[in-house]
């Protein structure tokens, strides 16, 4: 296909998923609005928020690192997205996905936190220094299972293709991962509820806790990207999630449908449970997670 | 600024913040002034708004999406919890509490001000970022309220800090703080809430005012 | 109680023994006695608690009294101990090493009264007022309202109205 034809087709999927996840991340607070009894933001509220933050007159800055945590982190986002299949058997939607695939998306997905880390300690503020240790201790405590999930997976379908393995899934139900391998799912799955960040796991941003972690000193234009970055992330790693365990999507509404229920499964745990501690969660994700991960690979090496 | 100025100010510098020699590892030695290294000394300039249909939708924009720095100042602050809760949540007006000043673009003084408290406000809201906006709370901060003739409290709120809007009441319920939050839209939809400007054209009026009653000024002249 | 009270009215210059609100019994004593007849309600009556140390500016005696009410959690008993000290350099002995607390209501006394607690720690830190220049603002000989005036841009057009006054005209405008 010519490249040029394919640029355009990634950037337009890129304006896609950003505006889904807009709209989602609307979506969920109306919900959790209604759930508390609210009437809620307006769903288009992320929308002016973003505006609002893109246009602000005046910003000051700490240093080079300072620019860079939000481009990094936006680096990360992208970076996922960009080589992730969207569209099961669609060469436009594919991107740029390619055999390794999954090692890049699993490296991306630390990538952009070790740029916020640097970022945020260049902003000097001690709160954003004690975000930044408890995000990274929690989020290495959540690559742990998904790694181990990971590998579960790369052992079953013999492939580190994200393409190969949701095709591998194909022609019903049944052959989801989530059946053929329930237990590297459970792993992934508990995984996902910190890498999203909701309720349990939210004690990195919590305003009551350390008022607001890593992005205390960003304001303006360097938050609008960090929102960016966070409307096009929610959406590809429910997308990634997706991919590897729920059977693909084959055209743009079940991609809707499908990222929006898993997404959900983190909001929907985060408005049942309330609030991990650091020196909780990072047990909690080293117990059930972790043993689940270990139990997916020790059975598909016995088999 | 004078001698004697500074050596006033120099008093009440807290002992870090003083002029101090540093060793490195290798033994040299560094001054460090922190007010000149560690803040940044330049003052802040008007921004010029703007112009047509541009400056019109980002101030709806701005309107529609209030960001209240979370800081409460007196006895006002108690009434706004509730306005985040189910019974008036005002979260449909696009109002939020966002935790740190740098983010936030609307400031609550909720009621008295002590000379302390006005420190820390003056702080908090030079730290915002252009364009920001002041809602005051009750009677206190228009004209003193039952603190008139108090030794530690301000009377007027509009001498120190360029005010928005006044609520009135003493306190506001709810109601009239969502109330207040509509005004405040319609002032920065028309275009008239140019409180930042107004602060940073008429700076050295305002730290006059400030420096007459704050009298152990011990941080840079603007708190960026 | 009676007990200790005649065992004090023995051991120390106490006078002006009453009883005030809510059961509390109040009594005088010399200031340069005080401290050794607190060390001896404390230690061998178990008065344990200091609940608050205050003072009250008497211009017209040229006295500032100082009030320290101590309470035994046992017999969930006040003693109001009342202490009165000359106006000019007034200065008292300080009590931090019977009640480590008591250092935080001398400083305030400091502060708001000028009292002098020699040794006291922290004494001369700022509590509430952060560089003050003036008469401590309780004594009474300071004028807070002019002080008000002078200061802070007082709002023109302001009325005070007595609210005895004003009802009794608002609702019985003929008498």
């Amino acid at each position: 296909m010519n490249i040029f034809l394919k640029i355009l087709f990634v950037l337009l999927g890129l304006f896609i998923v950003l505006n889904w996840g807009l709209i989602m991340s609307g979506i969920i607070r109306k919900i959790i609005a209604r759930v508390g009894m609210r009437r809620g933001i307006k769903v288009y509220q992320p929308y002016i928020n973003l505006i609002k933050n893109y246009s602000l007159r005046s910003q000051l800055t700490h240093g080079v690192m300072f620019y860079l945590g939000p481009v990094f982190r936006l680096s990360g986002g992208v970076g996922i997205f960009l080589f992730m299949p969207l569209i099961y058997g669609s060469e436009y939607w594919s991107n740029f996905s390619f055999t390794g695939d999954l090692i890049l998306i699993a490296y991306f997905m630390f990538f952009g936190m070790l740029g916020m880390a640097l970022g945020a300690g260049e902003g000097g503020h001690p709160y954003s220094g004690i975000g930044v240790a408890r995000g990274l201790a929690q989020f290495t405590a959540v690559e742990v299972p998904f790694t181990l999930a990971i590998i579960a997976l790369a052992i079953q379908y013999k492939t580190l293709s994200i393409s190969e393995i949701v095709a591998a899934q194909q022609g019903g139900i049944m052959h989801w991962t989530l059946f053929t391998n329930p237990l590297a799912t459970i792993a992934a799955m508990l995984s996902f509820l910190g890498a999203m960040g909701h309720s349990p796991f939210n004690v990195v941003m919590a305003p009551q806790e350390n008022p607001i972690g890593p992005p205390t000193e960003y304001h303006g234009t360097f938050l609008g990207v960090l929102q960016t970055n966070r409307a096009i992330l929610h959406v590809v790693e429910a997308v990634l999630y997706m991919n590897l365990f729920f059977g693909g999507a084959g055209n743009w509404g079940v991609l809707i449908l499908k990222s929006f229920l898993i997404y959900f499964w983190a909001v929907f745990v985060g408005m049942v449970f309330p609030r991990f501690r650091v020196d909780q969660s990072i047990p909690w994700l080293l117990k059930i997670p972790l043993v689940s991960g270990i139990l997916a690979i020790v059975l598909l090496m016995i088999k | 600024m004078s001698d004697k100025q500074q050596n006033q100010e120099d008093k009440f510098l807290a002992p870090e913040n003083r002029k101090h020699t540093v060793i490195g590892p290798e033994g040299e030695e560094i001054h460090v002034d922190p007010l000149n290294d560690y803040f940044c000394q330049d003052l802040p300039k008007v921004e010029a708004p703007y112009k047509g249909i541009l400056e019109k939708f980002l101030n709806w924009a701005r309107a529609e999406s209030l960001w209240v720095l979370a800081f409460g100042t007196g006895c006002g602050s108690i009434e706004l919890p509730p306005l985040f809760s189910p019974r008036f949540d005002a979260y449909r007006f696009g109002v939020a509490m966002r935790p740190t000043p740098r983010q936030s673009g609307v400031l609550i003084i909720s009621g008295y001000l002590s000379v302390k408290t006005l420190k820390r406000v003056i702080r908090s809201y030079e730290q915002m970022q252009n364009p920001k906006y002041v809602i005051a709370l009750g009677s206190c901060t228009i004209n003193g309220g039952m603190y008139w003739d108090s030794y530690n409290t301000i009377n007027r709120l509009d001498q120190y800090l360029p005010v928005d809007i006044y609520i009135a009441g003493y306190m506001p319920r709810p109601e009239s703080i969502l109330s207040g939050f509509n005004k405040l839209k319609e002032r920065i939809k028309n275009g008239d809430a140019e409180g930042a400007n107004d602060y940073a054209e008429k700076l050295d009026w305002y730290k006059a005012n400030q420096k007459k009653i704050i009298k152990d000024w011990n941080m840079p002249s603007y708190n960026w | 109680m009676k007990e200790i009270i005649d065992h004090l009215k023995k051991r120390f210059p106490v006078y002006e023994i009453g009883e005030g609100p809510n059961g509390v019994i109040l009594m005088s004593v010399e200031a340069a006695k005080l401290v050794p007849m607190l060390t001896s309600l404390k230690t061998n009556h178990g008065y344990g608690i200091l609940v608050i140390l205050s003072a009250v500016d008497w211009l017209e005696d040229c006295k500032f009294q100082l009030t320290y009410i101590i309470n035994n959690p046992d017999e969930k008993r006040d003693l109001g101990i009342r202490v009165f000290i000359k106006r000019e350099d007034a200065e008292m002995e300080s009590i931090h090493s019977l009640w480590e607390h008591a250092a935080t209501f001398q400083r305030e006394i400091k502060e708001m009264f000028g009292i002098n607690f020699p040794g006291s720690p922290r004494v001369d830190e700022p509590f509430l007022l952060e560089g003050w220049d003036n008469l401590p603002p309780m004594r009474r000989d300071f004028d807070t309202k002019q002080y008000s005036e002078d200061t802070y841009f007082p709002r023109p057009g302001r009325e005070t109205n007595d609210p005895a006054e004003y009802m009794k005209q608002k609702l019985y405008p003929d008498e």
